[in-house]
């Protein structure tokens, strides 16, 4: 009696687990299908496009990205770098200030001190489209219009990541530390510097991808300040092949323009993975 | 003599160390300041003025109180309120993407963190399933319409299995254009919100559920009764923030419909007005647009606020209690 009722709840996991791992693997194949598509279509030529849908590549890749490359109205290694500087710089400013402010409020007492961090968890929900209004006016009467500074600068006030990184200070930084560096005759900012920045390693990696990535990403404010051909950033040029007239385009080329604008994430996210993915739930709320 | 040699220590630190901490936090205050603060002042500022070009000419700054904010809710001639119009898309767009974000992610949260299933291959799925969230919207709206356009690959699939016509276009349908939109939402996020109500549950005490399963709980009943409540803060939290980035939408709708929110505005959204009124310099019109916007975020980021903290403190509390037991 026992024994059958064993089995029969072993068989019902076990139609369970196939049931599940369906599941998951429906959802891949649904993640993955359309990059796949992606891929094999920047191997097809226009001609083979024309024909219709297909599962498989061709021989066309090193074609098409050729002519990406050196397409003449969209200037697409131009827009890669541009972003790259753009991206790079982002993540370093808003890794190192984010800290800095963290650990003036981890380490340090003063006046105030409650209500600055009260303030800066009150912002941080604030999206930046409802001041582009005033930033792009603020920017115009600088004269920054097609310039990075209004791209890169504002990164060093990150809330997000300000709050991620005194999270990790309460875990990882004992205050013991820094007075052992004070007896030592080490200044504040040495101390900072040289001793705190490499604790903080780990966290700063992971929040240097993410601004990577989101900088990388980002469309809606570079498309108001960035109209010069030789300044703008890969989004931009991507809406721009979305406006263009679209008959006359070599479609292969259009699925490497698109393919060409992921890469670089994608080559950090196949390489770090495991860290991004740890790093996705440490900052938000625990259980 | 060690005590007294700490205590020495902490009155040095509140007396002659106290400025270091202005100066540690004086960067990211004067950025804030700069590029976030005075611009925030200014578009509330706009909001009360009336400020456009008219081809050459430009017209204003003149002060006109609430007026911007009165012509946004006054119907047009043929009875639509526009920026209702375009909060209801953006609304319908982000629960048609949310709802099986949400459901999906909180089964794949349970399936994850379940021993009895014990799911292998855990590392790659997650790795899968988390990858459109960091792939460029705009890139990924491009592809979807390269894809799905009439000469794409999905319209030439289709007509090849009989399910559409030629003359079928994805997008001259609402439900299709919405329906793309609300798929690649979901893509991009149901993976970021797995993963953090996966945290949330392993967060969970696991002797609860053991003694759930020593009184008989099934499974059904242990979802509803311990995890779930137990969830509650956290899938508030996601909730809310995702329906905060929900508000945002632009760069999807955008790219897909290059600006034109097809069809018939339907697929217009809060945000890609909000654009249409800065690109052509209506700047008493945007200001009152930002300003709602503002208002709205505001009042859903300080619930978010009110989560965080209420954890943060626990956190603090349950660390100090950590390093208490440890000395």
């Amino acid at each position: 009696m026992r024994m059958s009722e064993n089995t029969a709840s072993r068989i019902k996991l076990a139609i369970l687990r196939v049931i599940v791992y369906a599941i998951l693997i429906f959802l891949c194949v649904l993640c993955l299908f359309f990059f796949y598509l992606m891929i094999v279509n920047a191997s097809r030529s226009n001609a083979e496009l024309a024909k219709g849908f297909s599962l498989l590549p061709k021989g066309s890749f090193i074609d098409n990205l050729k002519n990406a490359w050196n397409d003449g109205s969209i200037n697409i290694p131009r827009g890669m770098l541009n972003s790259l500087f753009i991206a790079l710089s982002t993540a370093v400013l808003t890794t190192y200030f984010s800290a800095l402010t963290a650990y003036g409020i981890h380490v340090y007492d003063f006046k105030g001190k409650k209500f600055v961090f009260t303030f800066i968890m009150a912002i941080m929900m604030i999206p930046a489209q409802v001041s582009a209004l005033g930033f792009v006016q603020v920017m115009t009467k600088f004269n920054l219009l097609n310039n990075y500074i209004p791209l890169i600068l504002p990164g060093i006030a990150a809330p997000v990541v300000f709050f991620y990184m005194k999270q990790y200070m309460e875990s990882v930084l004992p205050l013991e530390i820094i007075d052992a560096a004070r007896v030592d005759g080490s200044g504040e900012f040495r101390t900072f510097n040289t001793i705190v920045l490499p604790i903080l390693k780990p966290a700063i990696a992971v929040q240097m991808i993410f601004s990577f990535v989101t900088s990388w990403n980002n469309y809606f404010i570079p498309a108001l300040l960035l109209d010069k051909a030789e300044m703008k950033t890969v989004p931009i040029m991507i809406a721009q092949l979305r406006s263009a007239d679209y008959s006359k385009f070599d479609m292969g080329k259009v699925y490497m323009f698109i393919l060409l604008s992921i890469l670089p994430v994608l080559i950090i996210y196949i390489i770090l993975s495991k860290s991004i993915i740890k790093g996705v739930t440490s900052g938000s709320v625990k259980g | 003599m060690k005590k007294l040699h700490q205590a020495e220590n902490r009155k040095n630190k509140s007396i002659s160390y106290a400025k270091w901490g202005y100066i540690f936090i004086a960067p990211f205050f004067i950025a804030y300041i700069i590029f976030t603060l005075i611009p925030q002042f200014l578009t509330i500022y706009n909001s009360f003025f009336e400020t456009y070009r008219d081809g050459l000419t430009q017209v204003g700054p003149n002060f006109v109180g609430l007026e911007n904010y009165k012509a946004l809710f006054t119907p047009e001639a043929e009875g639509t309120i526009r920026i209702l119009k375009y909060a209801a898309n953006t609304m319908i767009m982000w629960i048609a993407g949310a709802v099986p974000q949400f459901l999906i992610a909180i089964l794949l949260a349970l399936f994850f963190t379940s021993t009895r299933l014990n799911i292998k291959g855990q590392g790659i799925f997650k790795t899968v399933i988390y990858m459109p969230n960091l792939i460029m919207a705009a890139a990924f709206s491009m592809l979807f319409y390269t894809l799905f356009s009439r000469v794409g690959p999905i319209q030439a699939l289709l007509e090849q299995w009989g399910v559409i016509d030629n003359n079928f276009d994805f997008f001259s349908h609402t439900i299709t254009v919405r329906g793309m939109i609300a798929l690649m939402n979901f893509l991009m996020w149901f993976g970021n919100t797995t993963i953090v109500l996966m945290a949330g549950i392993m967060g969970i005490d696991q002797d609860l559920f053991e003694a759930a399963a020593i009184d008989g709980a099934n499974s059904v009943q242990v979802f509803f009764r311990v995890t779930l409540p137990l969830l509650m803060p956290i899938l508030v939290y996601c909730l809310i923030t995702a329906l905060i980035g929900g508000i945002q939408m632009y760069d999807v709708p955008q790219v897909l419909t290059n600006g034109r929110g097809e069809p018939n505005e339907l697929s217009r959204t809060l945000v890609m007005y909000l654009n249409g009124y800065l690109r052509n310099k209506n700047y008493g019109m945007a200001g009152a647009i930002s300003v709602i916007i503002f208002i709205i975020t505001g009042i859903l980021g300080g619930i978010v606020y009110k989560i965080l903290s209420a954890q943060y403190k626990e956190g603090a509390a349950k660390h100090r209690e950590r390093k208490g037991n440890v000395i």
